[in-house]
């Protein structure tokens, strides 16, 4: 032991074994490299553009001309691309290695994907040219809407929400919108949401004006049928279910919730983040769902990118396609037309809600996840749904006697743990996930879903080898034995080895620096 | 198939340790009812050439706006985009990683997260910016919400300077949100508006765009004087953010929060997504916003570093009482735009500006030559409104069929409006030559 830091946390474990605490004069390790903020490499008269200043002209600015500095940094192109390349070393990403991240499917996002969405009649297109100057634009929209359809076995879409959460607040909308249209809209005032639900869906619910009511779990991780059925009533307008759910669970009576929702006259919501253990499989379509979203950020493999862009398309029933929002595509004999105000929607003979986003929704991502499934086609989506779900069941089968999972098995894409094996150790979740870190490991998702204590929610993927997998569990095997045998301090002070160690959140809560500003001038002499 | 690397003796190997005889064994949980043995009725995978194939032959069928003279804004514009900051956001560190939950690992991201705040802050003369909304529209409608909480009032008032789909978002919203909304007449350049006769004691904000979706530029300080003398909030809209390097930012203004689309640095059009959505308010409402937020802090050995912040505000930790539904925003596309932005640097975005406003008056003074046609706007920036000796909507469908994209006819935004059907909006920016301009005038005369 070499001592403690400030906040009472061991500063590394042991010298000699983890690189201890040689310093260098630059902050620098070899490879990790310090990077100041952009501002601090302010150079004026640098500059990373060569631009001419135009001709002499007249202004027409008007009264607005913007006086005084701005503030932006002075950056040559050189510098600039140092600065960035620099800081992306500081980041974990599925190409470099196993992500495990429960509910949010990090997969391998395949370049080809990257080509397409690049070609220059794809990236290059404004969203309001002439009809006839984006026919392919058109198509290639219909096309992922018929592959959705199609997949779901559900009879309406609408592309244009720009993320899940989105995608979410769109599919409340349209059941909003024809219990409106059945003038039932004041009577049903409850929406029914699982304790195990994302966050996101009691958020939209309220957002919408929804009262939210909490539905309990079974001691095997589902919905508890006969508290759910006594929660419904004739005020219930509808019910946000996640299948396969967040403790990684297929909702075995999800074809009876959703008679007894039909009966009571409410719809059936269903968040689809976990698309991806059923696709090609299973059509929600076929299990009475009534609306979900997509996460094509998910599923269909478009990059996270940091957070986002997501795109969250939301599939719809029956009952509720004729509300699906504006734009949407329709095909004639004249070719596609984009349908985006209520006057041509009314021609239509359609009662769209209304509008999510300016625009057609996420383009960009529409032809990355396009270019996904026509690479798999239905017979290799189904294998991305069967691998997926062989992989978690391997995980959670090779790891359940070192760790502990709270439900029995199977699972579908996603093995959850709790933290009864740290039970008497003093390592919690956080710090067991924090000494996956110094292993080279992204941490699964922890504390969610959190109908389990200390959650550890583990989701590989269809994309992972093998030999990843085998690598991945005796990891976790050596850390859960070093956890049990005392070795708290490889856990609590963890990570030891990252470009930065544990971070201060209470500090950046309690009084945000949310920019950067310039250094105070120094007081003048004098 | 490439992208899945298991064998079938691995697959063989794996059910002999879970102790299951096939792989529908694990999908045993699924109703009988909804198992399917067969495939869906879809083509079967393809390889890399044939996808290709596929998309070229769809890709094909467009006209790429780098193909012809073109001139289309109306929310999203063509610009350059330096090639480093495609390279850059490629890299798999970048690309391939996700939100940042976890800052050791992420310091990457939440540092360029940092300074894209600060750069929305500054360009706005704001006090903060979030880490970003999907896009412009959105952020607005998420603004009014915010306006309502910050208030405690639940009435927005919408000038008709506002982009017809922003304002459709908004109203969306409110339909389903149940909040009181005044949508002000389109606003068209040399009318004036009377926006302060609209705000009264249950107003919780007026939302105006400027440079106005016919491109005027708007003096929004008598309005923000307005809305606080009633104790109601300026929202402040820029779909063209390229603006804000030669114009006065609404911050200068009394804009309480300013919101952006921040599609013009960076990113390309997209065909209308993903954008970035910019949102930016005074310290006094931080609490109030919604999105992620980055924060700077330190380590444990007491280096800096950066997290999300202020995360009580979001719904992974406030469910129902959360500030947004929000969760995964625009990441990636903040990064092209602080890249895009650390480029020019303070002289370069300035530079840019004053050439996309010298492209736009340039054209505007090429066009007011044609005969029938009459320029509308006092002040604007890279976009103004012409009006045409007929329907608007005709003409770009002519113009079009002469290789020019002349723009954007009011009529396709707002339908059924009779005072807009002879308006074409109109947008010019640095990658217009001179003689796209001159093809334009051309092609405009001939049409007419």
């Amino acid at each position: 032991m070499s001592g403690m830091n400030r906040q009472g946390r061991p500063s590394s474990i042991d010298n000699t074994a983890h690189g201890g605490t040689h310093s260098t004069f630059t902050g620098n390790k070899a490879l990790e490299l310090e990077e100041p903020l952009l501002f601090e490499l302010d150079n004026p008269g640098a500059c990373g553009v060569d631009l001419d200043e135009p001709e002499p002209f007249s202004s027409r600015l008007g009264n607005f001309e913007r006086q005084g500095r701005i503030g932006l940094a002075s950056v040559s192109e050189p510098e600039v691309v140092r600065h960035f390349v620099r800081l992306s070393s500081k980041n974990y990403s599925i190409d470099a290695g196993l992500y495990p991240l429960g509910s949010c499917t990090m997969k391998h996002n395949p370049r080809l994907n990257e080509k397409m969405a690049r070609l220059p009649g794809i990236g290059d297109v404004h969203p309001l040219q002439p009809q006839q100057t984006v026919q392919g634009a058109l198509e290639l929209m219909s096309e992922l809407a018929h592959w959705l359809k199609e997949l779901t076995g559900m009879p309406g879409v609408a592309l244009s929400p720009k993320a899940g959460a989105h995608g979410e607040l769109c599919g409340m909308m349209a059941i909003r919108a024809a219990l409106i249209a059945r003038g039932e809209d004041d009577q049903r005032s409850r929406v029914l949401v699982p304790e195990s639900a994302h966050g996101t869906n009691p958020a939209t619910a309220a957002l919408l004006g929804y009262k939210v009511d909490s539905i309990p779990a079974t001691r095997d991780g589902r919905v508890d049928l006969e508290a759910f059925k006594a929660k419904l009533g004739p005020d219930v307008a509808a019910i946000m279910l996640t299948n396969p759910n967040t403790c990684g669970l297929f909702e075995r009576d999800i074809v009876e919730i959703a008679d007894a929702v039909h009966e009571a006259g409410a719809y059936f919501y269903c968040d689809g983040a976990n698309f991806n253990a059923i696709v090609g499989r299973v059509r929600p379509g076929d299990l009475g769902v009534d609306a979900m979203h997509i996460n094509l950020h998910k599923t269909f493999s478009t990059p996270h990118g940091g957070g986002g862009p997501g795109a969250g398309p939301v599939v719809f029933s029956e009952a509720l396609a004729p509300f699906a929002p504006l734009p949407y595509v329709v095909s004639g004999k004249d070719g596609f037309r984009v349908v985006e105000t209520e006057e041509a929607a009314k021609a239509d003979g359609t009662q769209p809600f209304g509008r999510m986003t300016a625009f057609h929704g996420q383009m960009g991502m529409f032809v990355r996840a396009l270019a996904y499934m026509m690479s798999h086609g239905s017979d290799g989506l189904r294998q991305v749904a069967e691998d997926a779900v062989l992989n978690a069941n391997y995980v959670l089968a090779s790891l359940k006697d070192d760790m502990s999972a709270p439900f029995e098995g199977p699972c579908m894409h996603e093995a959850l743990f709790d933290d009864r094996f740290l039970k008497g150790t003093g390592v919690e979740t956080l710090d067991f996930a924090k000494a996956m870190i110094d292993e080279g490991y992204h941490p699964m998702t922890m504390y969610f879903p959190l109908v389990v204590h200390g959650a550890l929610l583990i989701e590989p993927t269809e994309t992972e080898s093998k030999q990843s997998i085998d690598l991945f569990i005796s990891t976790l095997k050596d850390l859960a034995r070093a956890a049990k045998s005392n070795d708290k301090d490889r856990f609590t002070g963890a990570p030891y080895m990252s470009p930065r160690r544990r971070l201060d959140e209470t500090a950046a809560a309690r009084k945000p620096v949310l920019r950067w500003a310039p250094p105070m001038p120094a007081q003048a002499a004098e | 198939m490439r992208y899945l690397p298991l064998t079938d003796t691995d697959r063989r190997e794996m059910l002999g340790v879970i102790g299951a005889k096939s792989v529908d064994e694990l999908f045993r949980d699924v109703p009988e009812s909804a198992r399917r043995d067969g495939l869906v009725d879809l083509p079967r995978r393809k390889g890399e050439l044939d996808v290709e194939r596929a998309l070229g032959r769809m890709a094909a069928k467009n006209v790429a706006a780098g193909s012809v003279p073109f001139f289309v804004g109306a929310g999203a514009y063509r610009h350059h985009v330096p090639a480093s900051v495609d390279h850059l956001i490629q890299r798999s560190e970048f690309l391939t990683s996700y939100t940042p939950y976890q800052p050791e690992i992420t310091q990457g991201t939440l540092q360029y997260l940092f300074e894209f705040q600060t750069q929305v802050a500054m360009i706005t003369g704001m006090d903060v910016a979030n880490a970003s909304m999907y896009d412009g529209s959105t952020g607005c409608g998420e603004a009014v919400l915010m306006a309502h909480r910050v208030t405690k009032r639940r009435k927005a008032v919408l000038s008709g300077t506002l982009h017809p789909q922003y304002a459709s978002v908004v109203k969306n919203l409110s339909d389903f949100a149940d909040y009181e909304l005044e949508i002000m007449p389109p606003a068209l350049p040399g009318s004036s508006e009377d926006i302060a006769a609209h705000i009264d004691d249950k107003t919780s904000c007026v939302v105006v765009q400027t440079p106005g979706f016919f491109g005027e530029l708007h003096d929004l300080r008598a309005i923000a004087e307005a809305a606080h003398a009633k104790g109601a909030l300026l929202i402040a809209v820029v779909p063209e953010i390229m603006s804000l390097g030669a114009v006065t930012p609404p911050g200068e203004m009394g804009a309480d929060i300013v919101v952006g689309e921040g599609q013009s640095i960076g990113n390309g059009l997209n065909f209308g997504g993903p954008y970035v959505g910019l949102f930016a308010t005074r310290e006094k409402y931080v609490r109030q916003m919604p999105g992620r937020l980055c924060g700077e802090t330190v380590d444990a050995d007491g280096n800096r570093g950066f997290v999300l912040t202020l995360s009580t505000r979001e719904q992974h930790i406030r469910r129902e009482k959360a500030t947004s539904n929000i969760c995964t925003n625009s990441g990636l596309c903040c990064l092209a735009f602080t890249i895009h932005m650390s480029l020019l640097g303070e002289e370069g975005y300035k530079r840019l500006a004053r050439i996309n406003h010298a492209a736009a008056v340039s054209l505007a003074e090429r066009l007011s030559k044609v005969p029938g046609v009459e320029i509308l706007n006092q002040a604007f920036f890279n976009e103004f409104t012409m009006r045409l000796p007929k329907p608007a909507a005709e003409v770009v469908d002519a113009l079009a069929e002469k290789g020019v994209l002349g723009g954007v006819p009011a009529s396709r935004l707002l339908p059924g409006v009779k005072e807009v059907e002879d308006l074409l909006i109109v947008a010019s920016t640095e990658i217009n030559t001179d003689a796209d301009r001159a093809a334009y005038g051309a092609a405009l005369k001939e049409v007419l």
